[in-house]
């Protein structure tokens, strides 16, 4: 079966991704997106992406998704550059299959 | 702590010590599994790691291209042009099995035209817009690769955690309760044989008892 890949972010930061043949929806704040990322889930994505920004304030809406194999939600950081929360949510994993975080000492 | 109610049989306790090898070799299975996911899991969140990292900066580039592009053209005039080819890329999604968990392989393909091909017209955009695309382009199989990376992070760690429970449960609750309903059965039959034997010869002394207390009698 062929899926195909979303983006959620503010219009600025994912207008280019057209270009790539990424599905884009433009939300604005994180009720659009939590709407949008529920009714796109259930429909054949199998990769969405999502601005950091966003990301940062609807994290149950993206827990939802972290046990199933698909859809993969993952964060990238937007036009505003990125401060950390894509790997903070790497960390997260780290500490929930090792107990302590062993891979970010610093 | 619940403890095992049984009756203190024989029968029992070699049912409970039946129990207790499945679990004492389901336990070391377990443990070989979590090390073995473990293993597995740190590889996947370094290199994870490492892209994302790899990615993010990239992608901060990218997105100063695409606002320099967006400066020159009207944004109207960009919108358009990037809408307009109506690429609908294509994701195959596989998977590979890991410790009997599924990781996820994806395949995209951006759909029409060349791999960084910018096929809407040239006429009224900027050759800024075109590079910031072809730039994109370039990251995509990255990005992808990122996506694969960081869900194969998160479903291993689900199944670590799930895994170490397991491996908890048993050699805390149920390996000990086994082992403690068997010494109890163990006791509980000692001490039957013993009052077994106490009895036996309580008996046997009375039986003697009597033989003397006759024999006295007829010689009396």
């Amino acid at each position: 079966m062929d899926y195909r890949i979303a983006i959620i972010g503010d219009a600025e930061s994912v207008v280019g991704f057209m270009a790539v043949g990424f599905s884009v929806f433009p939300a604005d704040d994180e009720e659009t997106a939590s709407r949008t990322l529920f009714k796109i889930a259930r429909e054949n994505y199998a990769v969405i992406y999502i601005t950091e920004d966003l990301a940062k304030k609807m994290p149950e809406a993206i827990a939802r998704y972290k046990d199933v194999p698909i859809p993969a939600v993952i964060v990238i950081p937007g036009r505003r550059g990125s401060d950390g929360y894509g790997l903070f949510n790497v960390k997260k994993s780290v500490e929930r299959a090792v107990g302590a975080d062993i891979l970010f000492k610093d | 702590m619940a403890e095992i109610r049984v009756n203190p049989t024989r029968m029992e306790m070699k049912k409970l010590s039946a129990r207790l090898t499945t679990a004492r070799r389901g336990h070391k299975l377990l443990k070989d599994k979590r090390d073995e996911l473990m293993k597995k899991f740190l590889d996947t969140v370094r290199l994870n790691k490492e892209l994302r990292e790899q990615v993010e900066s990239k992608l901060a580039e990218v997105h100063a291209s695409l606002s320099i592009a967006s400066s020159v053209t009207s944004r109207k005039m960009m919108t358009e042009a990037l809408m307009i080819p109506g690429r609908q890329g294509t994701l195959k999604v596989s998977y590979r099995s890991a410790m009997n968990v599924k990781l996820p392989v994806y395949d995209f393909d951006m759909g029409g035209g060349g791999k960084s091909g910018c096929n809407y017209g040239f006429a009224f955009t900027s050759g800024e817009l075109d590079s910031a695309v072809a730039e994109l382009a370039e990251l995509l199989p990255s990005l992808v690769r990122l996506a694969e990376l960081e869900k194969s992070a998160q479903m291993l760690a689900e199944e670590i955690e799930k895994t170490r429970r397991r491996v908890n449960a048993l050699e805390y609750i149920m390996i000990p309760q086994y082992e403690r309903g068997i010494a109890s059965i163990r006791m509980k039959l000692d001490e039957n044989e013993r009052s077994n034997t106490v009895r036996l010869m309580k008996v046997k002394d009375m039986a003697v008892k009597r033989e003397i207390d006759a024999a006295k009698k007829r010689d009396a």
